[in-house]
């Protein structure tokens, strides 16, 4: 039965975590329209088992890659892997109008950069509350901060250890989760009442997924506003936190 | 032809990330520094030429958006493959920056929305953009 297993899967893995990834994605979006009702969007549910998943992979094998260190498992990490991620991240940029953040005007672009690199001195600055002192390890967990995508983006740039990009992409899913859930309670308190707002607030908080679905839960009609600062906000981040922030962590840090 | 799309993606992932560690080694700084940026800073001013050009048909369209819409199961799969069990000895940062950052960018809502005219704004019209001239009545309390 193992060897009849290793012939079919063995020489497919790359397919055959298509398929998985695929039935993981059905089954989460399932769970968060019919349990959580869109309050936790189903890309956040899947990333969260993902994680798990991962988390069983090392504990069972004691290996650093995750569920990819479970033979049948293996095409995770050619599919999840660097290449493919970048590859599919640069696409996301297709479509995306520069002209559309002069729509957002000044305050637009100000929440942009402000909530970038806040976010990110949050990041680095519970990094270091932790005992963190490397500057590529704190640099990651600020970008991690800043999206699950920026993080690892940046710590694979950078060359940073599998587990402190792991604890990037936690605590991108973690902010992502919680714009989702706090939207709604914080919204009318904190002003995000109208569309000017909302754009200011996509461009703050940036993770795509967690504003649309918090907006979504608050008042349907400022989605569109959010989302057109939030669009901005990964590629922003990929862009500046391993460049410019790097080098300004590098000349505090050394 | 969708591989003409592809194609496309791909130089200008190779010409951004070739940016990117230029960078790094005229600073002198092992690593890539803001190659995915520049390659998505490439995509947006080039393809828009491209299609001016007509040189962009549907099918070329097509092989960037099936990337496109593969970016979240990809991630998804990168979630699996991290080294998440070394992670979870420091669990809590993650908790702590991801809620933290929300938290105090919330704070930030009203003072930046006043700057992108939020007096002003309402849900009035398709162009409801936030300009001086947009004299609606203003709906936020």
């Amino acid at each position: 039965m193992t060897h009849f297993i290793n012939d079919l899967i063995g020489p497919r893995q790359l397919i055959f975590a298509f398929v998985l990834v695929g039935l993981l994605t059905w089954l989460c979006y399932a769970f968060s329209k019919h349990v959580t009702k869109n309050r936790i969007h189903g890309s956040a549910v899947a990333i969260i088992i993902g994680l798990a998943l991962a988390y069983y992979g090392g504990i069972s094998t004691g290996g650093k890659r995750g569920i990819a260190d479970i033979s049948v498992f293996a095409g995770f990490a050619l599919m999840g892997g660097a290449m493919l991620r970048d590859f599919c991240i640069v696409s996301t940029a297709f479509g995306v109008r520069l002209e559309e953040l002069k729509k957002a005007g000044l305050g637009g672009v100000l929440a942009l950069v402000i909530g970038t690199v806040l976010a990110f001195i949050v990041g680095v600055g519970v990094a270091y509350a932790f005992g963190y002192r490397d500057t590529v390890s704190l640099t990651t967990i600020g970008a991690g901060s800043v999206t699950f995508i920026v993080g690892p983006v940046t710590g694979s740039a950078l060359g940073a250890t599998s587990d402190v990009i792991a604890l990037s992409i936690a605590a991108g899913v973690v902010k992502s989760i919680a714009v989702m859930i706090l939207t709604p309670f914080l919204a009318k308190p904190f002003g995000l009442t109208n569309p000017a707002a909302a754009m200011v607030y996509g461009g703050l908080m940036g993770t795509t997924s967690g504003t649309a679905a918090g907006l979504a839960a608050t008042d349907v009609r400022l989605v569109p506003y959010g989302a057109l600062t939030a669009t901005f906000y990964t590629g922003f981040g990929c862009l500046v936190c391993p460049s410019i922030l790097y080098l300004v962590m590098k000349a505090i840090f050394g | 032809m969708v591989i003409y799309g592809v194609m496309v993606l791909g130089l200008c992932m190779f010409i951004g990330t070739s940016i990117g560690l230029g960078l790094g080694l005229a600073l002198g700084i092992p690593g890539d520094i803001g190659g995915v940026g520049f390659a998505m800073l490439l995509l947006v001013f080039t393809t828009p030429w491209f299609k001016k050009m007509g040189w962009f048909p549907k099918a070329s369209e097509d092989g960037i958006m099936f990337w496109n819409a593969m970016y979240i199961p990809v991630v998804i799969a990168m979630a699996a493959t991290q080294n998440v069990a070394a992670a979870m000895s420091g669990g809590w940062i993650a908790f702590i920056a991801g809620l933290a950052s929300v938290v105090i960018c919330f704070a930030l809502i009203r003072p930046l929305s006043i700057l992108a005219g939020s007096k002003t704004s309402s849900f009035g019209d398709e162009a409801a953009a936030p300009t001086e001239s947009a004299a609606k009545p203003a709906k936020a309390a």
